[in-house]
């Protein structure tokens, strides 16, 4: 296990020591979700937390972004101890989490407001992001009038406008259609490149996590641990053709295996269930 | 707009309410051609006659207006206490379970069945009918509120504390424009229970209003001037319904 040596987290973009979560039902016995993670995610690097279904790493990052409360272990970044959401950690969601009563534009006003800043020069900022993602010419729709990508795409606008210094990211593209999923991949590499977060993405789908991060964190099957966390980096790459070279077919199988090893591990746990 | 579209749109409203007309038209004939006593079912045109009637000699209109102002009231009062009361239910545990079970026990009550006590404890006036109406209205209002915030998906809440929203910004900017569709169906179900429990309680003891018509006119046998009444009450809840779809489509109109 990759356990970080207690770095001061203004160094580094995210620091998590020794992080424990256990889902509480009103009724019944917990489930531990998280056990005993430590973590240290690189400022400006993009680090994906990879592993199968159910392992905790949405409970993770939702940790990080300071939804849900702290019970074991700490949290911190640059701005100090995570005790709660704040904008200089945006979120992206798997179902874009975007308010479907505000058009586009209103959307990616929302943060932006909250920055305190308002009228012509919010607009100028919204209209900058929404061109970014390339939304323009939709700033006036409904979410509802909008296709799973472009929802993505107003989601990722929105969380941008708000200059957040970290990403965090719930499986953005895993709703989204295997060719709408890989062109937002590429275009998410090239904002990353220009904007230079730290970016905390997590995904179950192997060969995201190779072609998008600098490092992958694999994670156990529950109770969620880190298991082993390895360094990618052909995101630096800007040649698409980097997915076939052999460096890269061979983590991506490297990986899967350990992957794999989880969701086997988990299948006796499964048939006893059902 | 090209002309066309108009002429398709009250074509539109034509077919739509083409059973009515047909009601009417069946109403008439039935009534004309004696299948049905005069005395029991007055004939549709003579029924309209007795309308212009009523509303010529000045009956009509101020018994209109004082139930309607008792409906406005006590829906007004309703919508104010059932939106704050069920927005406290959904946002804080302890109003749920201070309130939650008596809001439980007050629900399948039929509350035509508090008309007597209504009446012993606010009088005979204004004030019973429209503390009748607030308490049938209040329910569907409530659980509208309650059920709308609680069923917002959290992620949206999420997404408004990490752009920077207080935790009251959220409520007021989040919660209850998500909840909204359903906040809106339980105030058109507390309208139409508006109109049931205006004319209910009219009905028993007024001296004005609509249900007060419906019921002198009958115990006279007035019927035709009964039915013009009854008729009124139904185009007035009508009106009142379709002028809420109305207002909720325009609020709604983000809606696919």
């Amino acid at each position: 296990m990759n356990v970080a040596p207690a770095r001061p987290a203004e160094e580094a973009g995210i620091v998590i020591e020794h992080l424990s979560h256990t889902y509480a039902p009103e009724a019944g016995t917990g489930v531990l979700a998280l056990d005993d993670v430590s973590l240290t995610v690189e400022r400006g690097s993009f680090h994906a937390l990879l592993g199968p279904s159910g392992c905790g790493k949405s409970t993770l990052l939702f940790c990080i972004g300071g939804f849900l409360p702290l019970q074991a272990g700490r949290i911190r970044t640059a701005r100090g101890p995570v005790s709660g959401p704040g904008p200089e950690r945006g979120v992206v969601f798997q179902n874009f989490a975007l308010f479907p009563w505000k058009t586009v534009r209103e959307n990616v006003l929302y943060g932006i407001g909250k920055r305190g800043i308002r009228g012509a020069a919010a607009r100028e900022i919204a209209q900058h992001f929404i061109d970014l993602v390339h939304l323009t010419g939709f700033e006036g729709s409904f979410p509802s009038q909008l296709s799973g990508g472009m929802q993505q795409r107003a989601a990722l606008a929105r969380t941008l406008a708000a200059e957040p210094d970290i990403l965090l990211m719930d499986e953005p593209f895993g709703a989204l259609d295997a060719q709408t999923r890989r062109i937002m991949q590429e275009e998410l590499l090239a904002i990353w490149r220009q904007t230079e977060k730290t970016v905390v993405f997590v995904t179950h789908d192997v060969a995201e996590a190779v072609y998008l991060a600098d490092a992958i964190s694999v994670m156990s099957a529950r109770p969620g641990r880190i298991r082993e966390t390895v360094a990618a980096g052909f995101n630096r790459d800007p040649d698409p053709a980097v997915v076939r070279r052999p460096a890269f077919t061979d983590l991506v199988e490297l990986l899967w295996e350990l992957v794999k090893s989880e969701v086997e591990a988990c299948r006796p746990a499964l048939a006893s269930v059902a | 707009m090209p002309s066309g579209f108009g002429e398709r749109r009250v074509r539109g409203i034509f077919v739509r309410y083409a059973p009515l007309l047909i009601i009417a038209l069946v109403w008439e004939a039935v009534t004309r051609l004696g299948l049905v006593s005069g005395t029991l079912l007055p004939p549709f045109s003579t029924v309209l006659l007795s309308f212009v009637t009523l509303l010529r000699d000045g009956t009509l209109v101020p018994n209109a207006l004082a139930s309607l102002m008792r409906g406005a009231a006590g829906l007004a009062l309703a919508i104010a206490g059932g939106s704050a009361l069920g927005a406290g239910m959904a946002l804080s545990p302890r109003v749920d379970t201070a309130v939650g079970p008596l809001v439980q026990a007050f629900y399948p009550l039929p509350k035509t069945a508090l008309v007597p006590l209504v009446m012993v404890w606010f009088g005979l006036g204004d004030m019973a009918k429209i503390v009748l109406i607030f308490l049938g209205c209040l329910l569907p209002v409530i659980l509208g509120t309650y059920n709308g915030l609680r069923g917002v998906d959290r992620v949206l809440a999420w997404s408004a504390r990490s752009l920077g929203a207080s935790r009251r910004e959220v409520v007021r900017e989040v919660l209850f424009p998500a909840a909204m569709p359903q906040i809106l169906t339980g105030l058109r179900t507390a309208t139409a229970f508006a109109f049931l429990l205006m004319v209910a309680s009219e009905l028993i003891i007024a001296n004005n209003g609509l249900g007060y018509l419906i019921g002198s006119l009958g115990d006279n046998g007035a019927y035709p001037a009964m039915f013009a009444s009854i008729l009124t009450v139904t185009a007035l809840g009508f009106l009142a319904d379709r002028g809420f779809a109305a207002i909720s489509r325009r609020l709604l109109r983000w809606r696919a």
